[in-house]
């Protein structure tokens, strides 16, 4: 047998797989653990997307809340089905969410004290809906208020505003 | 040989129980090893253990007692099942149902329900007490691993189950422990869509937690378990004090 003349065509001859690159076996391993490899993540996104469900039986999101004179001035009125609280100051009427901004706990207002709260774990809110005493992290949520057409108030909860945005009525 | 040696004789040698056992009695020790080796429970426990690691001081038995509650928690949650609907509102009138009307499932409910506090109790006390004997150390760690992935499905085990008797207690305790959840960084309100299948506590709540509590955790417990168990002989035992230096004094 002769010197090989460089050695790349030594390893070469060494390896005979090494000269076409790709055997077919591996050729054929490396297809297949693809396939297998998009089949399986294809299999894992639709499996999430099939946990998450595309209709939900829950409240829904924007509700009527009849004409402003239903709510007297500097009053705080809790609608238990939506779990909102309606707030009617001097200044207009806003309305923002009975759920504690801490784990989710329904809070209450408290008309002797003036004050917003939370039964879970003390938290308390101003009128407002800002944060008097923690552990609340943020104020509660307010939801945009819009008069309808025919005088009637509507609450869209999918549509959050700034405690500042109030509704003159 | 009495008649009685003699009935068992004749029915070792029938085809039922040589299929079954495949083998003659287990008289020497080789026969006894081979008898454990060959049973697919029993090749979990080792083939010998010394006598040291039986004594009630060198683990106060608290590994098989959680087990023991394990087992207890599997027979009343099967036979809870038989009357409860994962459903609003039946789900609330199965548990007064439970309570008041079936025989015996007052019973079976407050077992189930105290076997799962206690189980929770064993666990840590079990940990505890693996910990203070050393038993995390290598070759054993892998197991200790285990053993914490143990931990974290008995506690989603008990939470998954706290809302299923859909009472008041059931249903704030979800709602705060579920925002939680939703303190994680960005993936927090997705996660808690997922695992509630809606934005608030509901029947599909109710459903994705009943079928995590009777399906996928326990599922996932038994296989960590026998795992558990199989590692305890293939890592040399239980850790005896004489391992660290210490002589056993009784």
């Amino acid at each position: 047998m002769s010197e090989p003349k460089n050695p790349t065509v030594s390893s070469s001859l060494e390896k005979p797989e090494d000269k076409e690159g790709l055997s077919r076996r591996d050729f054929f391993n490396e297809i297949a653990a693809g396939a297998l490899g998009v089949a399986g993540l294809g299999a894992f996104v639709v499996s999430v997307r099939y946990l998450s469900p595309n209709v939900l039986f829950e409240p829904p999101t924007n509700f009527r809340i009849g004409p402003p004179s239903d709510y007297q001035v500097n009053s705080v009125t809790y609608l238990a089905n939506q779990e909102v609280y309606i707030v009617r100051t001097s200044d207009g009427l806003f309305a923002q969410s009975a759920i504690c901004t801490h784990l989710g706990c329904i809070t209450q207002w408290k008309p002797e004290l003036e004050m917003i709260a939370c039964p879970c774990h003390g938290s308390k809110f101003r009128k407002d809906g800002s944060v008097e005493h923690g552990p609340a992290p943020r104020p509660l949520q307010h939801f945009a208020v819009r008069m309808m057409p025919d005088g009637e108030l509507m609450v869209d909860l999918l549509e959050l505003v700034k405690p500042t945005q109030i509704l003159k009525v | 040989m009495t008649s009685w040696e003699n009935t068992i004789e004749r029915l070792r040698r029938t085809p039922v129980w040589q299929s079954l056992f495949r083998r003659g009695p287990a008289r020497t020790n080789r026969t006894r090893s081979v008898a454990v080796f060959g049973n697919i429970f029993l090749h979990l426990l080792p083939v010998k253990v010394r006598d040291a690691s039986l004594r009630v001081r060198a683990t106060y038995y608290l590994g098989s007692i959680t087990f023991f509650l394990f087992v207890i928690l599997t027979v009343t949650g099967v036979l809870l099942m038989l009357y409860y609907h994962p459903a609003v509102p039946e789900a609330y009138q199965d548990m007064k149902d439970l309570r008041f009307v079936v025989s015996s499932g007052v019973f079976l409910r407050n077992l189930h329900r105290l076997a799962a506090q206690a189980m929770v109790v064993f666990v840590f006390w079990h940990m505890f007490h693996v910990f203070y004997r050393g038993g995390y150390k290598p070759p054993r760690q892998f197991n200790w691993v285990v053993g914490v992935g143990l931990l974290l499905l008995t506690l989603f085990l008990s939470y998954t189950g706290y809302l299923l008797p859909w009472d008041q207690l059931a249903f704030w305790a979800i709602t705060v422990g579920t925002n939680i959840i939703s303190y994680v960084p960005i993936l927090g309100q997705p996660m808690r869509f997922l695992l509630l299948g809606g934005h608030g506590i509901g029947e599909n709540a109710l459903l994705r937690f009943y079928v995590l509590h009777i399906v996928i955790l326990p599922l996932f417990a038994i296989i960590l378990i026998a795992v558990h168990f199989w590692r305890v002989q293939k890592d040399g035992g239980i850790t005896l004090r004489e391992e660290h230096g210490r002589k056993e004094k009784d």
